[in-house]
């Protein structure tokens, strides 16, 4: 009896063994270091949420400080709700309505990925909390664009609506399997962790929500100093870490890609600072720690779309280029007098459409022989490639543009966006939130 | 002279100081602090008596002339109170002020302020 027991276990474990490697022949199975990669990008990315949060809150007025960081913290629980619910199945599910944005039931909660390896060799929930983080920190961007004057309420609306409706159709056009820009040209549009998906999209919303609402009263005749650039620069250290999760996860993998994406997002970040300090020395004979974070923050900005296909003096070149023209756009910004609070679309919005056109000039050949050889003709052109961008970048500017204003308004006239006078001078703090963010100290 | 000290509450701070700008009185000293008023009576609670706890205010510090007196304290109260009659709108005190100097210039008396 005993030994029929012993018999049959045995049995039945010889029985597991072939069925489990019977299994591995047909299914993908995970890779161990890529996994362990990409949830290590997946924190990273989302520790740049915080990161922003204390760049935008170190800039603001005493009274806005909480009002601002919470636009930051709100996006994280906004999108953080909305994401897995319906944004990763509208961003990744096959397209529907002629392609204009994903679909797929199954995706609905994340419901049917429970068990599933993407052919990555990574869990598919792996996959869509990283791509979340990336939703969650889009919209977040916006909010310094408006900084100081937006109803909290009116504000979360905003960015529900946002990213249902303007980054889950972008993000769908761009990054989806089947998704248009991604099949554009040759080898598709260059994107490869969300110039055009992220900060062009944010950037340009950011633009057309600082006209939309006008300026802060009293702007730009009265100063307003920032109230602690000690933690801004805290929150540009953190947003500098977190991009490497950003930009070198991005590559899905955990391999040769990452080590390039790794490196040209710390030459590009480390000359998009020095470029803006040598300017500002030029300039003003002093270089400012706001103008090195600004710096840091326009050559991660610009280095983001390519840093699947530049070689490292390409990242040079790339930040070095968006540090300069980024501030030349704030000072055209001063003086055309529109007001972009904390620069959203003069660091995001430009730097991003410098990173995903001037990117084209400094393609590792062995990129652009691959994208020929797919080619009917066996040729492509920097200046063919330069057209799909220009088309990835047009497409990206126009549609977040209309349809932004769109849900500008409709939130303004339901909700309310702006707040009133009485509000704005009162401070998002207290009258937002009820609290405020210093004990006894910063006044101003 | 008189130096007006008010106690005012955070949130007034912006209006009471463009007030204060409209109405050309613009030397002011203005700093965070704490405390007590009636805002928070002391409770008894469990047959203890506690303690109010300190609460944020801002203080208006203003050196003025007499004949500007009125102007600065009708400013400040209208800018400061919220309409809604609660109690912690704060309190002014005015007291006499011997003398003013200018550093820089070391002027003294009313020309000074």
């Amino acid at each position: 009896m005993r030994k029929s027991v012993i018999a049959s276990g045995v049995l039945l474990l010889a029985g597991l063994l072939v069925q489990s490697s019977a299994h591995a022949a047909e299914r993908v199975v995970t890779d161990s270091g890529t996994t362990a990669w990409m949830l290590t990008s997946t924190a990273l990315v989302l520790l740049m949420v915080p990161g922003l949060a204390m760049f935008y809150g170190g800039l603001v007025r005493t009274k806005n400080v909480l009002g601002t960081m919470m636009h930051s913290f709100g996006a994280m629980v906004i999108i953080g709700v909305l994401w897995p619910m319906v944004g990763y199945s509208l961003s990744f599910g096959p397209g529907v309505l002629g392609g204009f944005v994903g679909w797929d039931s199954n995706l609905f909660m994340l419901q049917g990925i429970d068990e599933k390896i993407m052919p990555t060799h990574i869990p598919e929930y792996v996959f869509a909390m990283f791509q979340g983080k990336f939703a969650i920190i889009t919209p977040a961007l916006i909010a310094g664009a408006f900084a100081e004057r937006v109803n909290f309420k009116g504000y979360a609306l905003f960015i529900a609506l946002w990213s249902i409706l303007v980054y889950s159709p972008i993000c769908h056009w761009v990054w989806a399997p089947d998704g248009f820009l991604f099949n554009l040209g040759a080898s598709g549009a260059i994107d490869f962790a969300g110039g055009t998906v992220v900060h062009i999209s944010s950037g340009v919303t950011a633009l057309v929500a600082a006209l939309y609402l006008g300026k802060r009263r009293g702007y730009p005749r009265n100063v307003m100093h920032p109230n602690n650039l000690v933690m801004t620069l805290i929150g540009a250290g953190l947003l500098w870490v977190g991009w490497f999760g950003f930009n070198a996860g991005s590559a899905i993998a955990s391999d040769l890609a990452t080590a390039r994406a790794l490196t040209v997002t710390q030459v590009a970040a480390a000359s998009g600072a020095f470029a803006w300090m040598i300017i500002e020395v030029f300039h003003h004979g002093k270089a400012t720690s706001l103008g090195v974070a600004s710096g840091i923050l326009a050559g991660l900005v610009a280095i983001t779309p390519a840093a699947g296909v530049v070689q490292p003096s390409g990242a040079f070149a790339l930040g070095a280029l968006a540090a300069s023209i980024c501030y030349t756009a704030i000072l055209i910004k001063n003086r055309l007098g529109y007001d972009d609070s904390l620069d959203a679309f003069g660091v995001h919005g430009v730097g991003g459409i410098v990173g995903a056109l001037a990117l084209v000039f400094f393609i590792r050949p062995a990129w652009m022989a691959d994208a020929a050889a797919k080619t009917a003709s066996k040729s492509w052109t920097v200046w063919q490639q330069l057209g799909v961008q220009a088309t990835a970048v047009g497409v990206t500017i126009a549609y977040a543009a209309t349809l932004s204003l769109v849900l500008l308004v409709l939130v303004e006239k339901t909700v309310g966006l702006r707040i009133s006078e009485n509000d704005e001078m009162s401070g998002l703090d207290h009258s937002m939130h009820g609290e405020h963010g210093y004990g006894l100290i910063n006044l101003n | 002279m008189k130096l007006i000290t008010a106690i005012i509450r955070p949130d007034r701070l912006d209006h009471v100081r463009e007030a204060l700008i409209q109405a050309d009185i613009t030397r002011i000293t203005v700093s965070r602090v704490t405390g007590h008023g009636r805002q928070e009576d002391i409770d008894i609670y469990r047959g203890q008596k506690i303690a109010p706890n300190l609460i944020p205010k801002i203080r208006l510090d203003i050196a003025v002339n007499d004949e500007f007196v009125d102007i600065t304290v009708d400013t400040i109260i209208d800018a400061a109170s919220h309409g809604e009659r609660e109690i912690g709108a704060g309190k002014i005190f005015i007291t006499p002020l011997e003398e003013c100097i200018r550093i820089r210039t070391r002027e003294r008396g009313g020309t000074a302020i």
